[in-house]
């Protein structure tokens, strides 16, 4: 392999080569560079869909690298601390679950907060383990988890020893991280691996101002979204490893699952996305972290929405913040986040991350430019004008603690009936409930339904959430142990 | 030597305006800048490659935006001029003894500095004492006033481009409530010929409508902008532009003007059919 050098990008410069070598291509994709679908070559363009191509020795195999694409991930694992990296086509969702199918077996124990993401859970329904939760401390005002505090993960792992991995957002959606370096510690002294969820912190890598990386702080694996912060193409990941990873072992893994046609524009966006991090992104997100700041100044500034910052940080349940979060807490103008996020959309031609029964989320990132941040903030300021109203009868809550009751996959695979909403205070439940986005379930297969729950799932049906998991489509029926 | 500036319309239509020479040509924070000299339209200014503002025509703009409102508000005392960096509106405005205070709002200083350059006649406008300048955001200098002006002008001209902003809800929210009870708001209104410029023209009315009690549209012919046909808009609190319309007190002011009268006034706003239809359909789309 050649030396690494961050100014080189040797898929794309691989696929740029390929162009110009004019293939006749008998191969798949059947399109053949988009002459038998001209519609969509009007609509993606002709070198998009030149570039969509299958591998091939001139372009590696992503199932097993040798060349140009073995190069991309040497590359990237190099810009972001880590001993091996991996190009991920299945969005982190196939990151994040990867990691736990390398280090989990049926059985096995892993530590998690329950605040994870839908796809921590899914894997645990694939393989069999067993989640042993640490219940985040929840900030009852704001209504969102925080972080996964060193004490009780000590409790829990002293509890567990036999747990096998210990699994952590860094940070979560709302921009909230844990104390990773003691995380760290106090795993690795019990002999147990440290899995990052790192989703919302690809940024982390590239500017010192901002919260630890995971890889830095000595995590096992930590799964990256590049299409995130990063500026790739959505679905596009990368899975990161420490020296104490087994690659070979992990790509098998990778392989048990993943397509085998795996599309070289994601993991060319993904090579380019490595190239602009690791030569421009100190740069780019030290103007990232001022827009938000600036932003959430002037959104503090309107009066009764909170933009809320590093002033959360306490040394324990919020260790960091990651201040190119923009989430704002909209109740004292009477609204849901869900609402502000519909007005945002419906009215002012805004579109955010997402809302939820208290905050809003805004995504800033590289792509972003000071005047549409003003347009942002002039909409928050008349739309507060226009809809403001009385805060009564508003649920304030966004986490609601889980009762576990039997191991998710247990739960999903056993015989189930389907009962109306309002019946089911009391039984187990066999699947998901949760809002997309943020994708954070409000019930996991195996946990019991209790009253607070149900009353929580019709408030935020009721505000708009976009609620989803369910067998039924309409989220009016759940399913249920039998 | 033959060179053309080409403005374009549509995808398949353009101005091709004949250049005598190129007089500057720089890139600022927010857009690329240009002036040229021409034949028939004199020096002008282009914007991201779009004639805003020619020698030839500009006076047309800035007698519009400002002698109309002036003809119907009776005392109007403080005003915002936001995107006026040109000083044309500012100097029509200059002319009415009554007004205390022009604040004018321009984002790109650049623009600022090719017009007092450039077209120091126009500019004049920004050295009169009443004038205050400020290189800021439209929508970021507007936010937080409350009921400060008489009248506010957005000079702005192009939904499309940086000033996009001065296009919005919340830009119009703002606007009405930066105004006091009785103000007025005028606002480039765009073409509404080419497809294109129609469907910006409704949304705008649209927003603008369901925002002030009054809001009505007026016309006139500029020949650089998209199909030299170019609507602009009046949205207020209290004044009609017809009925609060003051004729024998504005003529006795005797103001020099070239474009606007007091009968081309009442003429303005009396549009087009499809024209009418158009901001007809947006009133009544909820």
């Amino acid at each position: 392999m050649r030396e690494l050098n961050q100014r080189s990008a040797p898929l794309y410069e691989a696929l740029e080569k390929f162009r110009k070598m004019r293939v006749v291509p008998f191969d798949v994709p059947g399109h053949k560079r988009g002459r038998g679908n001209p519609e969509l070559v009007d609509l993606l363009g002709e070198k998009c869909v030149g570039l969509d191509v299958n591998s091939m020795k001139p372009l590696d195999d992503l199932c097993h690298p040798s060349s140009v694409i073995r190069e991309a991930e040497a590359l990237a694992a190099q810009a972001f601390g880590a001993a091996n990296c991996f190009f991920m086509v299945g969005g982190t969702t196939s990151a994040v679950q990867s990691m736990i199918l390398s280090v989990c077996k049926e059985g096995d124990k892993i530590i998690m907060p329950r605040n994870v993401h839908k796809s921590v859970i899914n894997a645990l329904i694939l393989n069999g383990a067993v989640p042993v939760y640490v219940n985040p401390e929840v900030d009852n005002r704001l209504g969102i988890a925080l972080g996964m505090e060193p004490e009780k993960l000590k409790k829990a792992v002293e509890d567990n020893p036999d747990a096998k991995a210990v699994l952590v957002n860094n940070p979560t959606y709302y921009g909230i991280c844990s104390d990773m370096r003691s995380i760290v510690n106090i795993a690795h002294s019990h002999g147990m691996k440290v899995l990052a969820d790192e989703a919302h912190g690809t940024h982390f890598s590239f500017n010192e101002n901002l919260p630890v990386s995971a890889m830095e702080a000595g995590a096992d694996m930590a799964a990256v979204s590049m299409h995130k912060s990063g500026g790739s193409l959505t679905q596009s990941s990368l899975l990161l490893l420490g020296d104490s990873m087994n690659v070979d072992y992990v790509r098998q893994i990778i392989n048990l699952t993943q397509t085998t046609s795996a599309s070289y524009l994601l993991m060319s966006s993904l090579d380019i996305s490595r190239r602009n991090l690791a030569l421009k992104g100190e740069q780019a997100f030290s103007r990232v972290m001022e827009m938000a700041e600036y932003a959430r100044g002037e959104i503090n500034g309107i009066g009764d929405y909170y933009a809320y910052g590093k002033e959360l940080i306490n040394g324990t349940s919020v260790f960091d913040f990651d201040v190119t979060k923009l989430a704002i807490y909209t109740r004292d103008i009477g609204l849901a986040g869900i609402e502000v996020y519909d007005l945002l959309r419906d009215e002012y031609n805004i579109q955010i991350e997402f809302g939820d029964i208290s905050n809003i989320l805004a995504y800033i990132s590289i792509g972003d430019r000071l005047q549409d941040i003003e347009r942002l903030v002039g909409a928050l300021y008349d739309l507060k004008r226009l809809y403001k109203r009385d805060k009564a009868g508003m649920l304030s809550a966004e986490y609601v603690a889980p009762k576990v009751a039997v191991p998710p996959r247990k739960a999903f695979y056993s015989d189930k009936i389907s009962l109306p909403l309002k019946e089911a205070e009391g039984k187990i439940c066999t699947e998901f409930v949760m809002c997309y986005p943020p994708g954070i379930p409000i019930l996991a297969p195996g946990e019991l339904i209790t009253k607070d729950i149900i009353e929580y799932i019709t408030y935020a049906k009721a505000k708009g959430c976009s609620m989803q998991g369910t067998e039924d489509f309409e989220v009016e029926r759940l399913n249920v142990l039998k | 030597m033959e060179m053309w500036f080409s403005d374009v319309h549509t995808p398949n239509i353009k101005l091709n305006i004949r250049v005598k020479k190129q007089l500057f040509s720089e890139r600022s924070d927010i857009q690329q800048v240009d002036v040229f000299d021409s034949e028939d339209l004199g020096k002008f200014i282009s914007l991201d490659g779009e004639v805003v503002f020619s020698e030839r025509d500009e006076f047309i703009y800035d007698e519009m935006v400002a002698h109309v409102p002036m003809a119907v508000h009776p005392d109007v005392k403080n005003v915002l001029v936001i995107g006026g960096g040109d000083g044309g509106v500012a100097k029509e405005l200059c002319r009415y003894p009554e007004i205390e205070r022009i604040d004018v709002v321009e984002e790109d200083e650049m623009f600022v500095y090719v017009s007092r350059k450039f077209f120091p006649e126009t500019a004049a406008g920004l050295e009169d004492k009443r004038v205050n300048l400020y290189i800021q955001d439209g929508l970021k200098f507007i936010r937080g006033k409350v009921g400060e002006y008489d009248l506010i002008i957005n000079d702005s001209t192009d939904p499309f481009g940086p000033t996009e902003g001065l296009f919005t809800k919340e830009f119009y929210g703002s606007c009405f409530r930066a105004l006091n009870d009785t103000g007025v708001m005028v606002y480039q209104h765009g073409s509404p010929f080419y497809a294109e410029d129609e469907e910006e023209c409704r949304k705008m009315h649209r927003k603008v409508f369901r925002c002030f009690p009054v809001s009505k549209v007026y016309q006139a012919h500029i020949p650089t902008c998209s199909s030299g046909y170019w609507l602009f808009g009046f949205a207020s609190k209290k004044y009609h532009p017809l009925k609060d319309f003051n004729a024998a007190k504005w003529k006795e002011r005797g103001i020099p003007t070239r474009y606007y009268t007091t009968n081309l006034h009442m003429g303005a706003f009396m549009l087009p059919k499809y024209v009418e239809d158009i901001l007809l359909a947006a009133e009544k789309d909820r």
